[in-house]
């Protein structure tokens, strides 16, 4: 098999290599991150007050985790490492509460992910030949611009369609000859069951590839997704803290996902201990951008389980692989391919009168996607007697929920006193997700 | 001359619409009319008793959310056409009804209705302008 690659000198450079331009670039990215209240007080308390301070790549070590908590606390622009002039786009992710996530980039930070997003999708073996519907949302969520530009800086032909609309999603997909899919995989699967009933027919479609991310999935799923549309479903990771997507990407091997370490210093420690974990072990995924000027990030916790490969891999590529992702050392939901922490719907219920102490968060399949469902207890003294107030209230509290964590949950009502107390340790999350 | 409906919201569980028609029925309650909403996930009971106060009272110790509404009691000639002649003058003097429903029994030839009106005392002028026997608590007391 020939092996594409889109910066070969890169993508396969020695491990000695690889190391110098990373402590290159983590020297670079420390003198940036010194501009930022935040780290200037983190870093000069482990001694470190320049790039240069750190000599080896094990000096990492010195330097304490970041944390999203620390994001929140520095909401909006504590973290943020040159002017606003020089940013060109902001976007954001949930938080654990209503103070989301916001990262920010200047132009050279745009383009140096969109270059990696472009490496990751040549390395698939996708080519600018390739018609690619991109059906990931657009906008503050990083998923989709970030594989939009890429897709177009390798010259493909890029159709923004965004989520959802399973109709139109399949008239794109047959009138242009859609050949390269970039979607969650619980909804690719949805699109197959809607398929017939909509008039379409698989065999009729021109699908090669589809780059599945954003929620974890099993290599069951994957394989069904490959049956299912005789494709090549290649996983992909990364999270808007990290850029976004383009971070770490399945080759044309399909055996778990580069991360380009030449952007990024991946790491895997025990979620307890902090201690840095060796290579093949599972621990909570640990990373340093390397690249982003505009808003540095060392040592974030993912909170994503995994374990990294340093087996060389068929395709060539020196950069590790990072496994699939098994779980979560957070209580954060992953609903339709959205990042939901169970505080933030306890935030927006709790807000309610009408809604009373005691709330449980439900997620299960209707078919393969996801169903979010919040059942809540009705404040009495609130209830006038009228069915027709109690339809109003699950229409506002799906309506505030929708607003807040952009999905339409089903609300259910329920006494008092019927659904787990707060006090205690109850369990206010029941995920009956079963894998497919 | 309204009456009191009291209006329980029961969640959609198996055997709660029994217990609490069984909690009346130990306590010596008596349902006189009875109606319930439902919707997907949970109904809403809505019920004329004879003691209102004290269903009230013990429907909320067990932990029933319950509230009170008022609501409006007519004699309707129980002969084809005699809903239908109430509601005619209802409807001519723009009287919104939200719901409806039926006593069990009757203390005459009449039938009973409960009537839930947007607007509870424009509907009494109309109904006693018009000559239309409204029920008083006491008459209900005494079904």
């Amino acid at each position: 098999m020939e092996i594409p690659y889109f910066y070969r000198e890169i993508e396969t450079a020695p491990r000695a290599q690889i190391e110098k331009i990373q402590l290159q670039r983590l020297q670079e990215i420390i003198d940036c991150a010194l501009q930022t209240p935040f780290y200037k007080r983190r870093l000069t308390k482990v001694g470190i007050n320049c790039g240069k301070d750190l000599t080896t790549l094990e000096d990492l070590k010195k330097i304490p985790f970041t944390t999203k908590d620390d994001l929140r606390q520095n909401f909006p622009t504590g973290m943020l490492a040159t002017s606003m002039s020089n940013v060109v786009r902001i976007h954001s992710s949930s938080g654990t509460t209503g103070v989301p996530t916001v990262i920010y980039f200047t132009a050279d930070d745009l383009e140096k992910w969109t270059n990696l997003i472009t490496r990751s999708i040549v390395a698939t073996g996708a080519t600018k030949d390739d018609i690619f519907q991109n059906m990931m949302t657009y906008g503050l969520f990083t998923g989709g611009l970030g594989l939009h530009y890429g897709a177009e800086k390798l010259g493909m032909t890029v159709i923004p369609i965004g989520g959802g609309n399973t109709a139109r999603q399949l008239q794109f997909m047959q009138d242009f000859k859609t050949t390269v899919l970039h979607v969650t995989p619980s909804y690719l699967l949805h699109i197959h069951s809607k398929l017939e009933e909509l008039g379409f027919s698989v065999d009729k479609l021109s699908l090669k590839k589809a780059f599945i991310g954003s929620e974890p999935h099993s290599e069951r799923a994957r394989k069904k997704i490959e049956e299912l549309y005789h494709i090549d479903a290649y996983n992909s990771y990364g999270l808007s803290e990290m850029n976004g997507p383009g971070m770490a990407f399945e080759c044309v091997y399909k055996d778990n996902m580069h991360i380009w370490e030449d952007a990024y210093i991946p790491e895997v420690i025990d979620p307890a201990t902090g201690e840095v974990l060796p290579d093949g072990q599972e621990g909570e995924f640990i990373a340093t951008n390397l690249i982003r000027k505009a808003m540095p990030l060392l040592r974030y916790r993912t909170r994503d389980l995994t374990h990294l490969i340093a087996e060389p891999c068929r395709c060539g590529r020196t950069h590790r692989r990072l496994s699939r992702i098994v779980g979560r050392t957070d209580d954060m939901l992953i609903i339709n391919g959205v990042n939901v922490f169970p505080s933030q719907i306890e935030e927006v219920i709790m807000k309610i009168p009408e809604v009373g102490t005691n709330y449980l968060i439900q997620v299960e399949k209707a078919g393969a996607l996801d169903k979010l469902i919040v059942k809540v207890e009705i404040y009495s003294k609130m209830f006038l007697g009228e069915a027709k107030q109690l339809d109003m209230l699950k229409g506002k509290i799906r309506d505030r929920l929708r607003a807040s964590i952009t999905i339409n949950a089903n609300i259910e009502l329920h006494e008092p006193g019927t659904l787990p107390a707060s006090e205690g340790k109850a369990k206010r999350v029941v995920d009956i997700r079963t894998e497919m | 001359m309204k009456i009191t409906q009291i209006s329980i919201f029961l969640e959609n569980r198996k055997g709660r619409l029994f217990e609490a028609c069984s909690l009346l029925g130990s306590n010596g309650i008596n349902i006189r009319a009875l109606t319930i909403a439902e919707t997907e996930d949970f109904g809403v009971l809505r019920i004329v008793v004879d003691k209102t106060d004290d269903a009230v009272k013990c429907l909320r110790e067990n932990n029933f959310v319950a509230n009170i509404t008022d609501v409006v009691a007519v004699e309707v000639s129980d002969k084809p056409g005699g809903l239908a002649s109430v509601l005619k003058k209802l409807s001519e003097n723009n009287i919104n009804i939200e719901y409806m429903y039926g006593f069990m029994e009757k203390f005459s030839d009449n039938a009973l209705l409960v009537f839930r009106f947007e607007d509870v005392n424009a509907a009494q002028k109309v109904l006693t302008n018009n000559n239309i026997k409204i029920v008083t608590k006491d008459e209900i007391k005494g079904l």
